[in-house]
């Protein structure tokens, strides 16, 4: 059984055709009679089973109407008998292949010359006169069945997607502009930060968390031991603003002394916004923790001091019988009553974990926080400015804490009064950022940088592996730094000298990079 | 402190300097309070018409209802209430409005315009689809009835009178294109003035001064799904509803004249356009996180779509040849939306990228007029600026009747036995 195609010319669109001559209209019309107008908006699935239903409803009562109105001149009968046929012929035939036959019977019957490309101008003519009369004139717009147009590669075009992707954004600039922050201030993030195996994972979260920060950014980095060269390479992909500091003690092994170390960081990066006299809003980014957009949102929202709720993240200990019922996360952060006042603080309960709690940053034990913690707060830059009018009055002077060695446990002590601080997100009720603490073993070595040099000395030889026959090889140009196993025959095997291969055969293995500068193929993972 | 420098006279003018100033302060401030109070800045609407979208009927023209009786209307919709909450509503939401607006009279010799409150798509299949088969008969029966009990059809054959008739076709009473341009407008509201949604130039079933209305759409459904506004709009083209009616026409090129088609064919894998056939439960928030709405025709050229749109602050694309938007004489339908020729579907992706971003701010700007979205509604109880009042307004602004309304005496223009032959027998 042929299908009509759905054409890019249209084959169809002939307008002597589709408007129709009655002859092949209203044979069309016997044929069609299963053709009834939906409306819109109801599914495909749905439509159908209606379709079916409403058919037999509304074949009858066409068939009432049309019944009641025919007068039986000959004509009507003639008429009738050529539709009875039809149909049956179309009932042997089936719906598509008797159109076609139709259309084929009627097209040579009627025209003299047959349809043709180029003919349609001639064939029109002679039809304009059963056109229905009152049609009126010059309307372009045809009934009937069309052509579906489909462009030549109907597949996306990269230009459009980006452009349109630009229109996006530009849109969505102005809607912030109109309902988002009025007059967003700079957002400074202090963050404090040291060399080890999991700095490159923490510092690239809070990274990319600050990349995406819709509004100016100062971020300060202020690394125990000193500035170094492993930071600073992680720091300038992040295309922002950032200032560099060191801090001259290293970063002790307790998690008691790393807490106060930070803390002591952290007023130290106060200071540079106070001498800079940066304007903004600080926020506490610590490395490993995870903030939401709607975090920097919220923070540009405070007045003088602000806290949001902060979730807590611990990880589970392996001991069961926990006393709960579940374990909820716990939630530091603003307190409020029923009229967003707020009334106190909810902390960490650190009683549930003593003596199971990690002492040493590499301990496998939970990793507890403060009772409050540094992250929770944002300040109004002002505040730590010297000599500037409109200063609260309870907030403290930070040269004041200056070589005192007190524990600042949390940015509380800065001020003289913890009740001037603004509950944000929604009076805390939103967790808008995540605290952990996870860190790898204070001995495990971590390639500088991440970048493997000089070559891996030993290669270690396993046994051939289980997956399947290598596909033909793509020749590939990237340089692949990564270190695999070798699969070779070989029992042992010694530093291997880099040698680009490019087109292997096709020998059941992976090839091995030792070294630096190879050039492998895509098979090989 | 200025005081000790200045004598009493130049006080003087000191303090009338001061008024002097405060007062254009004043009103200086007074502006940009206009302006500040607004939360998104809009633009004005003003369409060919003026800028009429804010204008109050009351007071410019007087309806008159006809006291029918109730199997035109009330048991006809007691028979079956889902009429209320079809896309054809507006017949039944206009009777309730003018019953008790202040623009309707008592008094029909003061009256500018007579309606008639019967209710010609309120019959429906089971499924909910109205059929429209005995539209033509109810309605010449309710004219004669109106034209026997009332001389005021007969003294203009129904020049001053208007008809709300919602169907696919208007009054040409039929959904399927063909049968209802054979069938024409019927024959006894040639000179009635036509309250209906469909509308597309040069075409059987629209009347020279019918009045395009917007399909009907449920309100507080509506309002009910709004996000807030500052929800980023992600999706560039969205669009939900059939491409192919497999039911009717299997194969396509017949149903939405192929145009739905072959948006699906042209841009069923481009990541740009979220097009599809579900339902999802979150249509609407869908839309208003759209930046273009597709607006696409389907057996008819008209669609709630459209009304959708303009709620959820989305820019229609209109694809459909030659259509008439709703109240298109009062609101500049170029300026909000974008137009589509069937025949440039193929390159829809490169027409709505290659809009200038300020055009589309602006589109968006005019989108969020509250009197524009105002104006796409029927709300329970009516609001001014809402659609029942620019149906009024369009009316008024075909006032006053021109002479050729009123026959002269003896004079007869309607045929009363034109029509096909099932139209004439009684209802």
């Amino acid at each position: 059984m042929t299908s009509l195609p759905k054409s890019t010319d249209d084959n169809f669109d002939n307008p002597s055709l589709t408007k129709g001559t009655s002859p092949s209209q209203q044979v069309d019309g016997g044929l069609f009679k299963r053709v009834k107008v939906q409306k819109m908006k109801l599914s495909a699935l749905q439509q159908s089973y209606l379709t079916r239903r409403a058919n037999s409803f509304r074949g009858s009562a066409q068939l009432d109407s049309s019944g009641d109105s025919a007068v039986k001149s000959p004509a009507a009968i003639f008429w009738l008998a050529i539709h009875g046929v039809c149909c049956l012929i179309s009932l042997v035939l089936g719906f598509r292949f008797s159109r076609l036959v139709f259309f084929f019977l009627f097209s040579a019957n009627l025209y003299t010359a047959p349809f043709r490309a180029g003919g349609g101008a001639d064939v029109a003519s002679p039809l304009d006169v059963s056109v229905p009369a009152n049609r009126t004139a010059a309307s372009r717009v045809v009934v009937g069945r069309h052509g579906i147009r489909i462009r030549p590669w109907p597949h996306p075009d990269p230009v459009e997607v980006m452009k349109a992707h630009r229109i996006m954004e530009r849109v969505q600039r102005e809607q912030r502009a109109l309902f988002g922050v009025k007059n967003p201030r700079t957002v400074i993030a202090v963050t404090p930060t040291y060399v080890r195996t999991f700095q490159m994972l923490h510092l690239t979260g809070v990274m990319h968390a600050l990349m995406l920060v819709p509004y100016d950014l100062v971020w300060i980095v202020v690394e125990a031991g000193g500035v170094t060269n492993e930071t600073a390479s992680i720091i300038a992909k992040s295309g922002l603003r950032t200032i560099h500091v060191g801090f001259s003690q290293r970063m002790p092994n307790s998690w008691e002394a790393r807490h106060k170390l930070e803390s002591r960081m952290r007023l130290h990066a106060l200071r540079i916004v106070s001498k800079e006299k940066l304007d903004g809003v600080v926020v506490f980014a610590d490395d490993s923790n995870m903030h939401s957009m709607e975090f920097f949102d919220e923070a540009q929202n405070v007045k003088w001091v602000g806290a949001v709720s902060v979730g807590i993240l611990l990880h589970s200990e392996e001991s069961s019988g926990m006393e709960e019922d579940g374990v909820s996360v716990p939630v530091q952060g603003p307190a409020c009553n029923a009229t967003d006042k707020l009334v106190g603080w909810h902390t960490f309960n650190s009683l549930r974990y003593t003596g199971r709690s990690a002492v040493y940053v590499d301990d496998r034990a939970p990793v507890l926080p403060r009772k409050l913690e540094w992250s929770g707060f944002v300040l109004n830059s002002r505040l730590v400015w010297k000599d500037v009018d409109g200063k609260p009055e309870w907030v403290r002077d930070l040269d004041a804490l200056d070589g005192v060695d007190e524990d600042i446990e949390s940015p509380l002590s800065l001020f003289k009064t913890s009740s001037v601080v603004e509950p944000l997100g929604n009076c805390g009720r939103q967790v808008l950022l995540w605290w952990l603490r996870v860190e790898a073993r204070t001995d495990s070595k971590f390639p500088s940088r991440w970048i493997i040099d000089p070559p891996l000395d030993i290669t270690i030889p396993s046994k051939r592996t289980p997956w399947p026959d290598a596909p033909p090889e793509l020749p590939s140009n990237e340089k692949v730094l990564i270190g695999t196993q070798d699969q070779t025959n070989k029992p042992s095997t010694r530093t291997k000298t880099p040698r680009s291969r490019r087109n292997r055969s096709k020998r059941k293995h992976d090839t091995k990079v030792i070294g630096v500068q190879v050039s492998t193929n895509s098979e090989q993972n | 402190m200025q005081n000790r420098f200045f004598s009493g006279e130049t006080k003087m003018g000191m303090w009338k300097l001061g008024f002097l100033g405060l007062l254009c302060a004043h009103f200086l401030f007074a502006i940009g309070a206009v302006e500040l109070g607004r939360s998104q800045p809009t633009e004005r609407i003003s369409g060919s018409a003026g800028d009429v979208l804010e204008d109050d009927p009351v007071g410019r023209l007087k309806v008159f209802v006809y006291e029918l009786p109730s199997k035109y209307n009330k048991k006809i919709l007691q028979k079956d209430p889902r009429c209320l909450n079809h896309m054809f509503a507006a017949e039944i939401f206009m009777h309730r409005f003018l019953l008790s607006s202040p623009v309707r009279t008592l008094n029909p010799e003061e009256a500018d315009w007579f309606y008639t409150p019967v209710y010609t798509t309120c019959d429906l299949t089971p499924n909910g689809l109205p059929l429209p088969f005995k539209s033509p008969r109810m309605m010449r029966s309710a004219i004669q009835l109106i034209s026997s009990n009332w001389p005021y059809w007969n003294r203009t054959e129904g020049a001053d009178h208007f008809f709300v008739v919602p169907h696919d076709f208007g009054a040409c009473f039929h959904y399927q294109e063909e049968k209802a341009i054979e069938r024409g407008i019927l024959q006894l509201l040639q000179r009635a003035t036509l309250v209906q949604t469909f509308g597309q130039r040069n075409h059987v079933c629209l009347k020279e001064g019918s009045i395009t209305i917007p399909p009907y759409a449920p309100p507080q459904k509506m309002q009910s799904h709004l996000i807030p506004d500052k929800t980023p709009r992600s999706i560039f083209v969205y669009f939900r509803g059939l491409f192919y009616d497999v039911g009717n026409d299997p194969e396509g090129g017949y149903y939405a004249r192929g145009a739905r088609a072959a948006v699906w064919e042209n841009f069923k894998d481009n990541p740009l356009f979220d097009i599809s056939t579900e339902h999802p439960t979150t249509y609407y928030e869908d839309m208003q996180r759209a930046v273009f709405c597709l607006c696409p025709l389907g057996w008819a050229p008209w669609s709630p779509r459209l009304v959708e749109a303009v709620i959820f602050g989305c820019i229609p694309v209109i694809i459909a040849d030659d259509i008439v938007l709703p109240f298109a004489d009062a609101i500049p339908w170029e300026d909000i939306g974008v137009f589509v020729d069937e025949e440039d579907v193929p390159k829809l992706d490169t027409i709505l990228t290659s809009i200038p971003p300020e055009v589309i701010l602006r589109k968006q700007r005019l989108l969020a007029n509250p009197s524009m979205k105002q104006a796409m509604l029927f709300p329970q109880p009516a609001q001014p600026g809402d659609a029942f009042h620019q149906v009024l307004n369009g009316l008024a602004r075909k006032l006053p009747h021109g002479s050729a309304v009123f026959l002269k005496p003896g004079e007869k223009i309607l045929n009363w036995t034109a029509g096909p032959v099932g139209d004439l027998k009684p209802w």
